[in-house]
């Protein structure tokens, strides 16, 4: 899949990269050919003072000032512009690199958020990142040197000119050189693209390896594993080490090439200009300054170099943006809004889902939550609750069947309005790097201070967030890491809480709470939701259960049974022995 | 050029970390020096070409010519074969040693305690091992090795310089000299630069892991374009920052690119006047000839050009010098909770007896979690401590497996003290069940053998049958190889508690600490487990961190946590009896739920 395409998708790239920039581009374009042109004419310039200054100043012993003087001046000059020309292609490189790394930062980070969850779950976590940092970067390295080597094929047109306009001879050793360095290049793109693509990915799994590793770092810990943890990681590294070495044995004989082909030019116009000196066709000064001129390109042809030679760790990184980019699944939401106010009714109408190519969590659900009503799921690990729990809020879809809310389709809603009018409160709580009273209100309109406020007392987290040193203005830190699990339970709730939902669905959401926190929020939810609010919960308490109106029982991904709670007990042998079963286990021990 | 003390002992410290690093350098710096050799072959070859062939008495000597170049062609070629064999030993050796440094920095990572590893973002220690070492193995790989070479590139033309005319050499060091002197405070200006870079891309970094982690929160509450509005801001700092760098590193290169634009200037007007005798005339000698002067202009190239790539590869330097440090500071941070390893004693064979003696524990700078907790846990003994959210109940879990140490008082386990125990018995016989069950991106059955690798898929069949839970292995879709995703995501959050109870019970502990770890499993199930486990709990001491109270009511002893302390410890039947105290609140309010 490598091989001949590198060069021409690399090149691709760089076109691209240039129509999305074209005023910093050009701006260090234009700087980079003046820092060319101006390079010729200091061979040109150096040539001309040694053939006509030096050479008699030291044959006669007398010098002519002026002309020395003049050719000092001029060398200045020209340096002068050099400076003006290395501020342009320098400060337009770099503004162009870095607003197409901040420009696809951008795109990729927005696809991650348009992308819906089911594809967040098909890819980890840590190649995601990758893609956004790493990728991002390498796709856009070659742009540093870019304008450099755009102006440096300038500066070997120009130098052509000037062979041609001193002698053809001179034009052809020239000719023969500077094609030489793009055969160099080319044949090292070929050679490179597959050992850097692999690189490029090992880079990506030592990414992900140590991503899960501290992410579990717990369990590593408790488990004394981190021994075997660190086996784990130096596999990869030492992977990861072979292959950048592979790589860098074909680099490493590529720089080299690049700095001897000038110097061979340097060396082929002494003696092909010997030759022309001998047969008198050309002076001495047309001799210093060419062979003047392959030794000052030495260095910037080296520009052409670094963007080939980035080329195919630019294309691997460029793919994989691409790839997410043009990821598909994406989950389109509809225009309509949801009719009415108040309380919402739910209802799942014969709804399958399946993760993937697995067997369907559910199948066939047929649920109804009438407005205002409180429901609850109630099966054992793994019948599907949670599943049940994210179609309602279309963090999925279902595979066959619909969704609806206040008897729209939840894919016709807009996203603003299955945002406004429904809340999910999970059983992992995530919480971001922001403060408390951030975390609750998220920046949505209509949720102000007092809202915050409202919900936290609520969901009971009123006492520890005054506690806090700045209270509900306490940064909580990256992952919320100065919390406890409850803790960050009881701010998700209160998140959920804040926006007045029309359809609340809380998924476990009291699991690390203590009992008497729980029948205290329990309570305060009971009192709240009667205000318009339409509840799915998902719950193992009896006490949840309780708050119910009607509980469906799920099991193996099926709808076994629904009614009241003293129904379920009296009729379903199943759902008695799920929610009696701490009752059993009391009188076992009886 | 020198740089501020911070950057060398940096270094230094760093290649001392990495004697990979040094392996072989004293043949790496000898080919380096044959491959500038070959550079300097050039301009001599010009200047003798000139002398002796062009401007041969008698027209151009095309014999000399040929000599001549054929000569430097072929040191052209040794140069070009030694450049090579050092590109390979300095990526075989750079390389060897960073994937040392990212392996040793990763098992640091882990050596620190659960208190230093909290304290750091996640994505910031994971950046460590990766991004910040890559940025080291750039810059030794590209800049570092054209600092070697070039180098050696000034010294070589510096001598040549001086055998062809030391009066034009001096004058080259009289425009060199005050600009490398100057160098540290234009460095260290553009160092402020490069933290300001660094900086911001730890908030980008962590911004954009937030939107990746956070996904479905973000979905389910439509916050998208808040959280775009945040990673776009973090996007524009960032490139502000690299800009301002940038901006700043230009300045430095174009003083390069002045000095040499005055150097040659200088070297002409000095050199065509010595040449025409004017140092005779002054008495400082130093006659040229054409071919000479020529040759001298070509080594100022030559001499100019590694000033430039230095001035080019300064900004590279200093990121990798900062990741470097990065990376230092991280091994520099002593593991607070350290493994006393061979010094250490090992525990008596046995189930284990528990004693906290006079226990307080404070996280650094703040009040106490814990305070005063002294208490004795038989052996055998099945303990339930309970509380609300914060009263300390995961900080004694914490200190009773030694994730952490205690700030005053001291933990014993079966009378030795738990800071003697090496890490490796201590491990395999105190396993603790975290409240997250979190589980590896692999199948069922190797996050079951996590611990314990060696454990057959037969002997993982039977653990989960003896927990009553062969049903619901068999409704996996591939049993035992059936994987679970990354983090477990596949599994609901009870069956991911329920692989990290199978985890522990393989694991045959003498001290089994559960942290809440049934909290997510559906009654039915907790109960069957509970059972089970009841019979995995016998013979071993089990503290369990109870916070359904069901468990507390099973257990030999119960203790109850309020703020940090032990208020009161006994049995489930004489606690509850107590009126008003703080068990029977928790107990009245658990069974309202229940009931």
């Amino acid at each position: 899949m490598y091989g001949g395409g590198v060069l021409g998708r690399g090149l691709r790239v760089l076109g691209r990269a240039i129509r999305d920039e074209p005023v910093t581009f050009t701006f260090g374009a234009v700087g980079s050919v003046l820092f060319a042109l101006m390079t010729v004419a200091s061979a040109k310039v150096v040539g001309a003072v040694v053939g006509t200054v030096a050479v008699p100043a030291i044959s006669t012993g007398r010098v002519a000032t002026g002309a020395l003087v003049l050719g000092a001046v001029a060398i200045l000059a020209v340096s002068l512009l050099k400076i003006i020309g290395i501020f342009g292609r320098r400060l337009g490189a770099g503004a162009m690199q870095y607003r197409l790394q901040a420009r696809y930062r951008r795109e990729v980070t927005a696809r991650y958020l348009d992308l819906p969850v089911s594809w967040h779950h098909r890819h980890p976590t840590g190649s995601l990142l990758s893609v956004a940092n790493n990728d991002v970067e390498s796709a856009y390295m070659p742009i540093a040197p870019l304008p450099f080597a755009v102006g440096t094929v300038t500066m070997l047109l120009a130098a052509i000119v000037s062979l041609l306009v001193t002698d053809w001879v001179l034009a052809v050793v020239g000719l023969l050189v500077f094609p030489a360095v793009f055969a160099v290049n080319v044949v090292y793109s070929r050679r490179s693209a597959p050992l850097q693509a692999r690189a490029q990915r090992l880079r990506g799994d030592v990414a992900a390896v140590a991503h899960e590793s501290f992410d579990g770092a717990l369990v590593v810990k408790t488990a004394g594993r981190e021994a075997a943890e660190t086996e784990r990681f130096a596999a990869v590294s030492a992977d990861l080490r072979d292959a950048s070495i592979a790589a860098g044995r074909v680099r490493g004989l590529f720089d080299p090439l690049m700095d001897a082909l000038p110097n061979l030019g340097t060396l082929a116009v002494l003696v092909v200009g010997g030759l022309r000196l001998a047969g008198g066709q050309i002076e001495v000064q047309d001799l210093v300054g060419a062979a003047f001129l392959f030794s000052v390109l030495a260095f910037p042809v080296r520009a052409i170099g670094w963007v080939l030679g980035d080329l195919p760790r630019s294309v691997a990184g460029w793919e994989r943006v691409q790839g997410v980019l043009t990821a598909t699944g994406e989950m389109r939401y509809g225009t309509r809004e949801l009719p009415g106010t108040g309380a919402a009714a739910l209802s799942f109408d014969d709804v399958t889902f399946a993760y993937g190519d697995a067997e369907p969590v559910l199948r066939g659900v047929t649920v109804d939550v009438p407005a205002g009503r409180t429901v609850a799921v109630v099966g054992a690990t793994g019948s599907g609750k949670s599943t049940l729990a994210a179609l309602a809020a279309r963090l999925v879809d279902p595979a066959a069947g619909r969704v609806t809310l206040a008897g729209v389709d939840t894919r016709e809603l807009s996203a603003a309005a299955l945002a406004r009018s429904v809340a999910l409160v999970p059983q992992v709580p995530f919480v971001f790097d922001d403060t408390v009273a951030g975390n609750v209100a998220l920046d949505r309109p209509g949720v102000g201070p007092d809202e915050v406020a409202a919900a936290l007392a609520l969901a009971q987290a009123d006492g520890f967030v005054g506690a806090l040193s700045d209270g509900a203005d306490t940064a909580v830190g990256e992952r919320g890491t100065s919390l406890s699990g409850g803790q960050r339970q009881r701010i998700t709730l209160a998140r959920g809480l804040a926006g007045r939902p029309r359809l609340l669905v809380l998924d476990d959401a009291t699991s690390a709470v203590d009992p008497r926190v729980e029948s205290a929020i329990l309570a305060g939810l009971r009192r709240a939701a009667g205000a318009g609010t339409t509840v799915l919960v998902v719950a193992y308490r009896r006490a949840t259960i309780a708050l119910a109106d009607e509980v469906v029982y799920l099991d193996d991904g099926r709808v076994v049974a629904r009614g009241t709670h003293q129904e379920l007990l009296a009729t379903v042998p199943g759902y008695a022995a799920l929610v009696t079963a701490y009752d059993a286990a009391e009188e076992v021990r009886a | 050029m020198t740089a501020p003390v911070g950057t060398w002992a940096t270094l230094r410290r760093g290649v001392a970390l990495s004697p990979e690093l040094r392996a072989g350098l004293p043949g790496t710096l000898a080919l380096a020096l044959a491959s500038t050799l070959g550079k300097v072959a050039v301009p001599v070859a010009v200047q003798q070409g000139l002398d002796h062939g062009v401007r041969a008495s008698g027209g151009p000597d095309l014999g000399v010519i040929g000599l001549v170049a054929a000569l430097a062609a072929v040191l052209l070629a040794v140069t070009v074969a030694a450049a090579y064999l050092m590109n390979v030993r300095l990526y075989t050796s750079t390389e060897t040693a960073l994937a040392a440094l990212r392996t040793r920095t990763f098992r640091h990572v882990h050596d620190l305690s659960v208190l230093h590893q909290q304290e750091e973002r996640r994505g910031a220690l994971v950046s460590r091992v990766t991004s910040d070492i890559d940025q080291i193995s750039r810059f030794l790989q590209y800049s570092g090795v054209s600092l070697v070479v070039n180098a050696g590139q000034v010294l070589v033309a510096t001598a040549v310089m001086l055998a062809y005319s030391w009066q034009l050499t001096l004058l080259v060091y009289l425009v060199f000299v005050p600009l490398a002197a100057m160098m540290p405070r234009f460095q260290r200006w553009q160092q402020t630069a490069y933290q300001q870079v660094r900086a911001a891309v730890g908030v980008l970094y962590g911004a954009i892991a937030e939107s990746v982690v956070g996904a479905p929160v973000i979905r389910a509450y439509g916050v998208a374009a808040r959280t775009r509005g945040r990673l776009n801001r973090a996007v524009d700092d960032y490139r502000t920052t690299q800009y301002k760098a940038q901006a700043r590193s230009v300045v430095i290169t174009t003083l390069g690119e002045g000095a040499s634009g005055l150097t040659n200037a200088l070297v002409i007007i000095g050199g065509v006047a010595l040449g025409a005798g004017a140092g005779r005339a002054v008495g400082i000698g130093g006659g040229l000839s054409v071919g000479e002067l020529t040759a001298f202009v070509f080594l100022v190239s030559l001499f100019v050009q590694p000033i430039q790539v230095f001035t080019e590869t300064l900004s590279e330097a200093q990121n990798a010098v900062a990741g470097w440090r990065r990376v230092l500071d991280i091994l520099d941070t002593e593991p607070d909770v350290a493994d006393p390893a061979e010094s250490g004693r090992a525990l008596p064979a046995g189930p284990l007896s528990v004693r906290f003696a006079d226990v307080r524990f404070a996280y650094p700078g703040g009040p106490d979690v814990l305070t005063d907790v002294d208490v004795a846990l038989p052996a055998k003994s099945r303990i339930a401590v309970v509380g609300e959210t914060g009263s300390g109940k995961t900080t004694f879990a914490k200190l009773l497996t030694r994730l952490m140490d205690p700030t005053g008082g001291r933990v014993t386990l079966s009378g030795v003290p738990l800071a003697e125990v090496p890490f490796a018995d201590l491990r395999r016989r105190v396993v603790m069940v975290p409240q997250d069950g979190f589980l590896f991106d692999t199948s069922v059955a190797r996050n079951v053998a996590f611990a314990r690798p060696e454990l057959t898929d037969e002997r993982i069949a039977e653990a989960f049958a003896e927990l009553g839970l062969a049903d619901w292995l068999a409704g996996l879709p591939y049993g035992l190889d059936t994987p679970v995703g990354e983090r477990g995501e596949h599994l609901s959050v009870g069956e991911r508690q329920l692989v990290a109870l199978v985890r522990a019970a393989v694991a045959d502990p003498d001290l089994l600490i559960l942290d809440e770890a049934t909290s997510a499993v559906d009654p039915a199930t907790e109960v069957r487990l509970q059972r089970a486990l009841d019979a995995v709990t016998r013979g071993r001491t089990t503290v369990t961190i109870a916070h359904r109270l069901s468990t507390a009511e099973t257990a030999d002893e119960v203790l109850v946590f309020d703020r940090g302390r032990i208020v009161q410890r006994g049995p489930h039947a004489v606690l509850v009896a107590e009126p008003d105290s703080v068990y029977a609140k928790l107990h009245s309010s658990w069974l309202e739920q229940t009931r």
